[in-house]
């Protein structure tokens, strides 16, 4: 149902920048008419594409969203029927509007899953890495267009059988959690099964999306664009691809042989003489349930910087445009980023301290958490300093930026404590590590990508965002974000488990519900301030300012080169790229910015 | 002027490869780290059991052993194949190329014995965490042949019409199918020893 709206929004956009696109086309040269199914449905061009994924993936984070606002009225107010809309749920989910508990751990497995697999990174990689990079590199499209097209497909595919698991008759969708731990998630009922096949298509797309950006960024780059003359957003897109590339497989791997101890009872993931239910189970036994949690987290903590690194991107050139100076940093920031990528790979176990996987394997990963938190420092701090003495624009986008920075530090901040074993032993299963990986991702990565979507919306479309609904969006945002979240880590030092369905139900749990009542009500408010953005976006479509000039930002970077909306093609001529993406302010000149494309 | 996406065909000054050639080498790149991890949970499987059987005793070495001979001959004939495309003779493509996958096939159908043989002594995927794994790994690798044999199945029916129009497109294609096709034997050649003789 959501991933069909996405579709049919996902249209609508198309068709309205590819009418102004045609438009826009000053001189009469003939393009070869395609059939409407062809140009906006089964589109090969970059601009369809990122946009379908991007409002594709925009209805998957809402969808996401409202998951979690009705778990919020589950820890909020344990056991009373939710409110308004409360009668529309069945007999299976939350009979008379009471929450069933299974039906909370459906809600848990499935919101995470849809954030990061089907919101984040398609909105973040598919959305803004395919409509703005090849922009950005002067190129006229992706090095393969079909794949392009092919990976939106199947990203479709496997988001729709994800969504379509709820109606499963039988227990509904996956209830395991998004890190699907086993045994559970092996014995669970049959929307695991479904699950794992979602997996299986997102991870085939996202194969298919990374090796196109890696040739695309190599190859395709304009004359004089060097590698270190690409925007640093470019070389987040790059590093992640990297990131997709090598480490999904492995949980390709993983889902393969979970999805073999399913359905072909195997026993990769059962030890020897498990139990289910008070009887031994039938199965060959043999297996090792931490064996998928190695799996997985050599996939998910990369996903970690797959999640923050378009981000860094996003701000980046937000940042440098808004405060009209040059980064502070570029290179070392390129260094740390590429750094970081590499690091990504050797600190998956820190997530496992809990396991008792020895004491030699804390010491090495927590060794090397706390090498990855350099890189990271670098980053921020870079962007910090590149503030220092700019005449900064508090435009929308910037607003957006300049909260990403604190937002991100806090969630980086209090990630060091989980990142030592001994700290961690005490926080990791408690609401302290979901206050702390959300800060990283909602107000840190969703803030940039609303910061993002601010940004590029007069290129994509043609007209400006209205100031006003922003700053609403903006400020609301801001403010429920972190009446969210902050509770949390106090909730959690107070030994609050995540995951638990009625908190109440323990005395350590009830002295703190009035911080868990706070908190839901900055989720229902967080939900509130979105609709001034979805006003924002559907009226400014249709009704915004027209865009007067091509660059309406005065930025330098190549995709402000090319008619608004861009064309098939991209460029009206071969752009050449003759100097650094970020030089503003430059002295002796007469105007504040040096394009990437002007002599 | 409209633009055109560069390095369909010439090879890229730097990297000294063509957009596809690149493109299939990053996708081997993720196949290695899919069948590595498939590889390391084997080791961590076996170190962790008490009493993991010796493949010998379970699977039979000489059918694998004839299809690891299949399997590298076809190699060769895909690389002859190629060549011939570079020495402009299409119908010596034909042949090789034709030989190619009917080795393919031939392992398949050895494979088809082989497991039907197995299911027959009832041994399944839930006997044993050694016979799991040889299903997983080998029923894997057999969907890789499976496209291998699709893909070259294409390019010697249908896709080879590219011939007469982009000769040197068509050889490009042919090259990077091949580069997947070592790939898949190369996987094979670790499998053998790995399930069948340790």
């Amino acid at each position: 149902m959501s991933a069909g709206g996405g579709l049919y929004l996902g249209l609508r956009i198309s068709f309205q920048t590819r009418r102004w696109g045609t438009e826009s086309m000053s001189d009469g040269h003939h393009h070869e008419e395609l059939p409407f199914w062809r140009k906006y449905i089964f589109s090969v061009d970059h601009k369809v594409i990122g946009i379908q994924y991007a409002v594709t993936s925009l209805v998957f984070l809402f969808f996401g969203f409202c998951l979690m606002m009705l778990m919020r009225w589950q820890l909020a107010y344990p056991g009373q029927p939710i409110p308004f809309i409360g009668g529309l749920f069945s007999d299976a989910t939350a009979p008379g509007g009471v929450m069933l508990p299974e039906y909370y751990n459906q809600l848990g497995a499935m919101h995470g899953t849809i954030m990061v697999f089907l919101g984040v990174v398609p909105l973040s990689v598919g959305g803004f890495g395919n409509y703005i990079m090849p922009l950005q590199i002067g190129a006229p499209d992706m090095a393969f267009p079909k794949l392009n097209m092919a990976s939106y497909w199947v990203y479709l595919i496997g988001g729709t059988i994800m969504v379509l698991s709820f109606f499963i008759p039988e227990g509904g969708a996956a209830q395991s959690g998004w890190t699907s731990y086993p045994p559970l998630s092996v014995v669970a009922q049959e929307g695991q099964t479904w699950w794992l096949l979602g997996m299986l298509f997102l991870i085939f797309s996202s194969l298919l999306g990374s090796v196109n950006f890696i040739t695309t960024i190599m190859h395709l780059r304009a004359p004089g664009m060097t590698m270190m003359r690409l925007p640093f957003f470019v070389w987040a897109q790059f590093v992640t691809s990297f990131l997709l590339l090598l480490a999904f497989p492995p949980l390709q791997a993983a889902a393969t042989l979970q999805f073999m101890d399913r359905v072909f009872a195997t026993s990769f993931f059962l030890p020897t003489g498990l139990v289910v239910g008070g009887a031994p189970a039938a199965i060959s036994g043999g297996g090792n349930p931490l064996l998928w949690q190695h799996l997985f987290w050599f996939l998910a903590h990369p996903e970690v910087y797959v999640l923050i690194l378009p981000a860094f991107g996003i701000i980046t050139e937000i940042i440098a445009n808004n405060t009209r100076k040059p980064l502070w940093g570029y290179k070392s920031m390129v260094y740390a980023i590429c750094f970081l990528g590499f690091m990504s790979f050797v600190v998956w176990a820190h997530h496992m301290f809990m396991t008792g996987m020895g004491n030699f394997m804390s010491m090495f990963f927590q060794t090397t958490t706390m090498i990855i938190s350099i890189p990271s420092v670098i980053l921020l701090t870079a962007l910090l300093i590149s503030l220092w003495g700019g005449a900064i624009r508090f435009t929308v986008p910037m607003l957006f930026a300049l909260a990403f920075l604190p937002m991100f530090g806090i969630g980086g901040l209090t990630g060091l404590p989980l990142g030592l074993a001994s700290p961690d032993i005490h926080l990791h299963d408690t609401y302290y590590v979901i206050g702390h990986f959300h800060y990283v991702v909602a107000p840190g990565t969703l803030f940039a990508l609303f910061a993002g979507i601010y940004y590029w919306f007069p290129k994509a479309v043609g007209r400006h965002t209205n100031v006003w609904l922003g700053r609403i969006h903006f400020y609301g945002s801001f403010v429920c974000a972190n009446l969210v979240f902050m509770p949390m880590f106090f909730q959690g030092m107070a030994g609050t488990s995540r995951r638990l369905y009625d908190q109440t139900f323990y005395t350590h749990g009830a002295a703190v519900q009035d911080l868990t009542i706070l908190s839901s009500f900055g989720a229902w408010g967080l939900g509130f301030f979105q609709l001034f953005f979805i006003v924002n976006f559907f009226v400014s479509m249709f009704a915004g300012k027209k865009v007067e000039s091509d660059n309406p930002w005065d930025a330098t970077t190549l995709e402000w080169a090319t008619p608004t909306p861009p064309p098939h093609g991209n460029f009206l001529a071969p752009p050449k790229c003759y100097r650094g993406p970020y030089e503003y302010s430059v002295p002796g000149m007469s105007a504040d910015f040096q394009p990437q494309g002007e002599v | 002027m409209s633009m055109e996406i560069r390095y369909i065909e010439e090879a890229h000054p730097e990297t000294g490869l063509n957009n596809s050639k690149l493109g299939i080498w990053l996708f081997l790149a993720s196949e290695v780290m899919l069948f590595g991890a498939l590889f390391s949970s084997y080791i961590i499987l076996r170190v962790g059991s008490a009493d993991w059987p010796r493949g010998a005793e379970i699977l039979s070495i000489p059918m694998a052993t004839f299809n690891t001979f299949a399997l590298i001959a076809s190699s060769v004939t895909m690389v002859m194949s190629w060549a011939s495309l570079k020495l402009n003779d299409f119908g010596k493509f034909r042949l090789y190329m034709g030989l190619t996958i009917l080795l393919a096939f031939l392992f398949l159908v050895v494979k088809y014995f082989e497991y039907t043989a197995k299911f027959s002594h009832g041994l399944y995927p839930s006997t044993n965490t050694f016979l799991a794994i040889y299903f997983t790994i080998t029923g894997l690798h057999g969907i890789h042949i499976l496209a291998g044999i699709i893909v070259n199945g294409y390019l010697w029916g249908p896709g080879s019409t590219l011939w007469t129009t982009k000769p040197e497109m068509f050889t490009n294609r042919v090259e990077a199918a091949g580069l997947y096709w070592h790939f898949v034997d190369l996987v094979w050649i670790f499998l053998f020893p790995v399930l069948y003789l340790l």
